[in-house]
């Protein structure tokens, strides 16, 4: 979903990249508290495995393909706003050495894949996770894999709302919404199964790693504590 | 229900075994990844809106497009650009992590 430069006007592009600085700004601080020594390197190797993944495209049908965004997946295993500091990494990468993503759009890029895109996963995700009500860690993936789906769709929406704002080539926007939603919906169903499988690989062999399993393995540990008093 | 993983795993162990998968995916799996234009690609080309982006800032930089310029082999070309993107993300995104980490939280006491 990387917009290349000029699909948008100035003033959009201008004011996407003021909201991705201020993002962006407000997560340099508050990644501080989702970060120490045991969390630094998962969330190195969180922005790496994005990019990687990012060049994975898989195709969904009819001469279309997608690739992971990789918010959801990010957030789930590090934390929201270290989420939107990896995105960030990956997308500057991308538009300043491989010309994938505009420069003059960066800002609107991190403010859908790095801001919407996290955001919107972290949100389904921890609501599903109050609403399931499970105390299990054998549902964190799963939970995560229907959150990171349910991002896709949502980014796309943000796009055309940008775009019906700010887009340069007159379009027909109900045409704009269903072709974004209804084929970022089907990318989504890829988004969720490697998230699915990426935070289930986490929680197998690190839950204590992962800050979407923070406070069930909390939980258990004072569980286990109790059950060896006892 | 299942009180601790099976395997335990060092988190330099862990770090460094998702390192090497990164690193297959981006040098040698990426080569099979589908060429067809993304999602918003795809859209912007049906709609008729994919000629308002024009040539890329950055279009001149010896990686541009995942490729390697002057490598002709497309295997190679691909293999080496996602060898240095691994490699620069890894830079930035360790570093920044690790600047931004809060020492251990028993060393301030």
């Amino acid at each position: 979903m990387h917009v290349p430069d000029g699909f948008l006007d100035a003033p959009t592009s201008m004011a996407t990249a003021v909201v991705a600085a201020a993002g962006v700004g407000l997560a340099l601080s508050r990644a501080r508290r989702e970060l120490d020594d045991r969390t630094a390197p998962l969330a190195g190797l969180v922005a790496v495995f994005v990019f990687a993944a990012q060049l994975l495209n898989f195709p969904v049908g009819a001469g279309t393909s997608g690739h992971l965004l990789g918010g959801t997946l990010a957030a789930v295993l590090v934390g929201p706003w270290t989420a939107t500091l990896c995105l960030t990494v990956v997308l500057t990468v991308q538009a300043l050495l491989f010309a994938d993503g505009g420069i003059t759009a960066l800002g609107t890029n991190i403010t859908l894949m790095g801001l919407v895109g996290v955001w919107a996963g972290w949100a389904v995700f921890t609501s599903l996770r109050r609403l399931v009500r499970s105390r299990g860690l054998a549902a964190v993936p799963a939970l995560a894999g229907v959150a990171a789906f349910a991002s896709v769709p949502v980014a796309a929406l943000a796009f055309t709302l940008l775009y019906a704002v700010g887009g340069r080539a007159p379009i027909p926007l109900g045409e704009l919404v269903a072709a974004m939603v209804g084929w970022h919906t089907l990318i989504g169903l890829g988004e969720g199964f490697i998230t699915f499988l990426a935070v289930g690989s986490i929680i197998a062999t690190r839950p204590d790693l992962v800050h979407g399993a923070r406070s069930l393995v909390h939980a258990r540990a004072l569980e286990i504590r109790t059950d060896a008093r006892a | 229900m299942n009180p601790s993983p099976r395997v335990h795993v060092s988190t330099k162990r862990l770090v460094l075994i998702g390192l090497g998968v990164c690193l297959l995916l981006a040098t040698v799996v990426s080569f099979w990844a589908s060429s067809h234009p993304d999602g918003l690609e795809f859209v912007a080309h049906r709609l008729g809106f994919t000629d308002s982006a024009g040539q890329h800032a950055s279009s001149d930089s010896p990686f541009a497009g995942y490729g390697t310029a002057g490598v002709h082999d497309a295997r190679l070309s691909g293999g080496l650009a996602g060898l240095v993107g691994v490699l620069v993300v890894a830079v930035l995104a360790f570093g920044l992590m690790h600047l931004l980490r809060r020492r251990g939280p028993r060393d301030d006491a």
